[in-house]
């Protein structure tokens, strides 16, 4: 009996010890923006003054908005791009399938430097130069594989089945997918599309190559701003974010239950 | 509601024949049982009735109209799947629902029609369910109604009873078989369960390596089938192999089994009989010579299987098992190693070519 409980404490223990590793330094940080000297000076003195300066800072907020919106359009444009691709991988066979569906997954190993690298020569190569719209068509680039690599999981689990009883009752190839496949596939376009936003909205080497000075997305704009000089204005607007997306991400946990049975 | 025609139809796969110049007439309003081991063909057959895969060869109509290229979704046909296929994101409403719905009915429509269907498989209180909460029989009633519902003019059933358990199964034999009485469909069913096959068809045909063997109503296939093959794939028999005599088949070893049914093959060439376990009489010692039993034979029970109604003598005679049933009628059971006679008809001997 005695083991059981030791062994019960520890794994608590454990638990608490992972969850500390993962956000205490994010609670540090929140922390941080709420506390009045710039140099992280303790005792801990409550202020918003950073809170209120961050309004005040264009700069900032045009790149937070920048970031927002280049993350939006590109969940947008590769959830449906990749939902499309792989269920023409899952449903037909054509010649090269299988190098294409090989020729998906190098992308996501290739380092964002040497991407970024060569997206940025190719950009200016074929006259679109830097800025946002090459910005977002690099975010889709570098996103579309994940959705594919999380939707094509999801329909290893789809019954074929199905589509032939549909099409048995009379209905059409787009009847079939829309009510049919896609609400099977859902769970997984949702983590796909979160996906493609994380890796939009966190990007910060691609987007860096393809900024321009004037218009960039907000981690450049941080480290720009951190190069200048820290000040708990850049504390804030993380704060910010991480209450944001941790706040959507629970709620798209709650709808679609991740992770258990329907 | 309309009959099937297909008509010297051939698909293969590579150089695997699945089909191989089939030709069937499934009449108007008919039960059809498409029986064959795995491999055999008939799913394949089925699936280019359906309009699931086209045929490379040969035709296909339903109700006089050819459609052997039409694609399933314009075929109206109603099919039932092994695993039920019902749609797991919708109600069972909806799911029976479903193919109204793509049509573009009306909701009223769709609401009375759907209630009806579910009012004759039995399930009309259960429309709000999910099919994951409702057991293997219910689920299979529910494809049922979502397969009727729209009125196809063919049901098709791909081992519709395959993933039931024997008691339900037999219920749901019963039941299939009321509905489609009921409702008059032409009525397609593949299945490799010969006992099912038997029950519940008008008409059989049998397949094998993709080819059509034998086809005709239960009764006339097994009382008189036209193969080895479709004498031991549709029930139980013991064959015996030798040469034509003209009035049945000389053994190697110089008995003579006499045939008064079957093939009619020319003295002399390579024949077989086929007789049904249950033909068999086993007696112990020497039988008074009987016309009506004129075929015997001597052997030793090697193994009895009691199976309550009846039991299985296993008989060994001059290096061959054969089989035969009793019925249980409480008379003396025989022991293993017991030498016996064994005596049938030659009405009940089918000779094979």
């Amino acid at each position: 009996m005695a083991t059981t409980r030791i062994l019960e404490w520890l794994g608590r223990f454990y638990i608490v010890l992972l969850l500390g590793f993962l956000y205490l330094p994010i609670v540090i940080m929140a922390a941080m923006s709420f506390n009045a000297s710039p140099f992280y000076q303790l005792p801990f003195e409550w202020t918003t003054d950073w809170y209120a300066s961050l309004w005040q800072n264009d700069q900032l907020i045009a790149a937070t908005w920048n970031s927002i919106e280049i993350a939006v359009i590109t969940t947008i444009i590769s959830t449906v791009l990749g939902a499309m691709a792989s269920l023409a991988l899952y449903r037909y066979e054509f010649r090269g399938k299988k190098l294409l569906q090989a020729l998906l997954f190098p992308p996501i190993a290739i380092p964002w430097l040497i991407t970024g690298t060569a997206m940025l020569i190719f950009f200016f190569g074929v006259g679109i130069g830097r800025g946002l719209i090459a910005i977002l068509l690099g975010h889709v680039a570098l996103a579309l594989p994940y959705v594919i690599v999380v939707v094509s999981a999801r329909l290893q689990t789809f019954a074929p089945e199905l589509e032939e009883a549909a099409r048995s009752l009379g209905a059409n190839q787009w009847q079939v997918t829309m009510r049919v496949t896609l609400p099977w596939i859902m769970p997984g376009v949702i983590a796909g599309g979160l996906f493609a936003f994380a890796v939009s909205f966190d990007q910060f080497v691609v987007s860096y190559f393809l900024a321009t000075p004037g218009q960039t997305t907000l981690p450049v704009e941080i480290y720009a701003a951190i190069r200048k000089g820290f000040t708990p204005e850049i504390n804030a607007v993380s704060t910010i974010i991480i209450v944001v997306s941790m706040a959507l991400m629970l709620l798209t946990a709650r709808f679609f239950k991740f992770g258990g049975e329907k | 509601m309309a009959g099937v025609q297909v008509a010297n139809v051939s698909r293969s796969f590579g150089a695997h024949k699945a089909l191989d110049d089939v030709s069937i007439d499934f009449a108007d309003g008919g039960f059809y049982a498409l029986l064959g081991p795995s491999g055999s063909g008939k799913t394949t057959l089925l699936r280019q009735i359906a309009g699931f895969d086209f045929p490379d060869a040969g035709r296909i109509a339903i109700g006089g109209e050819s459609v052997e290229r039409v694609p399933v979704e314009k075929r109206r046909i109603g099919m039932v799947f092994q695993n039920y296929a019902l749609f797991p994101n919708m109600s069972v409403a909806d799911n029976v629902a479903f193919g109204l719905s793509v049509r573009g009915e009306a909701k009223a429509t769709i609401a009375a029609e759907v209630q009806r269907a579910l009012d004759l498989v039995q399930l009309g209180k259960l429309g709000g369910r999910r099919p994951h909460q409702l057991s293997g029989g219910q689920r299979q009633r529910v494809a049922l109604a979502r397969a009727i519902v729209t009125k196809p003019r063919v049901l098709l059933l791909d081992e519709p009873l395959g993933a039931l358990d024997k008691a339900l199964r037999v219920d749901m034999q019963i039941e299939l078989k009321r509905i489609q009485r009921e409702i008059g469909i032409t009525t397609i069913f593949v299945t490799h369960d010969q006992e099912e096959a038997l029950t519940m068809s008008d008409r059989i045909g049998i397949l094998r390596d993709g080819r059509l063997v034998q086809e005709g109503p239960p009764e006339e296939i097994y009382d008189r089938p036209q193969s080895e093959f479709a004498a031991t794939f549709l029930g139980d028999a013991n064959i015996f192999r030798g040469d034509a005599t003209g009035s049945g088949i000389k053994l190697p070893d110089g008995t003579t089994i006499a045939a008064s049914t079957g093939a009619s093959v020319p003295a002399g060439a390579k024949a077989s009989c086929a007789v049904r376990p249950e033909r068999i009489r086993i007696s112990t010692g020497a039988a008074k010579p009987d016309p009506a039993n004129a075929n015997t034979l001597k052997g030793q029970v090697s193994k009895r299987i009691f199976a309550g109604n009846n039991s299985t003598y296993f008989v060994d005679r001059d290096g061959q098992t054969l089989k035969v049933i009793v019925q249980n009628t409480g008379a003396e059971r025989l022991a293993e190693g017991q030498d016996v006679v064994l005596s049938w008809s030659p009405d009940s001997t089918v000779l094979i070519a």
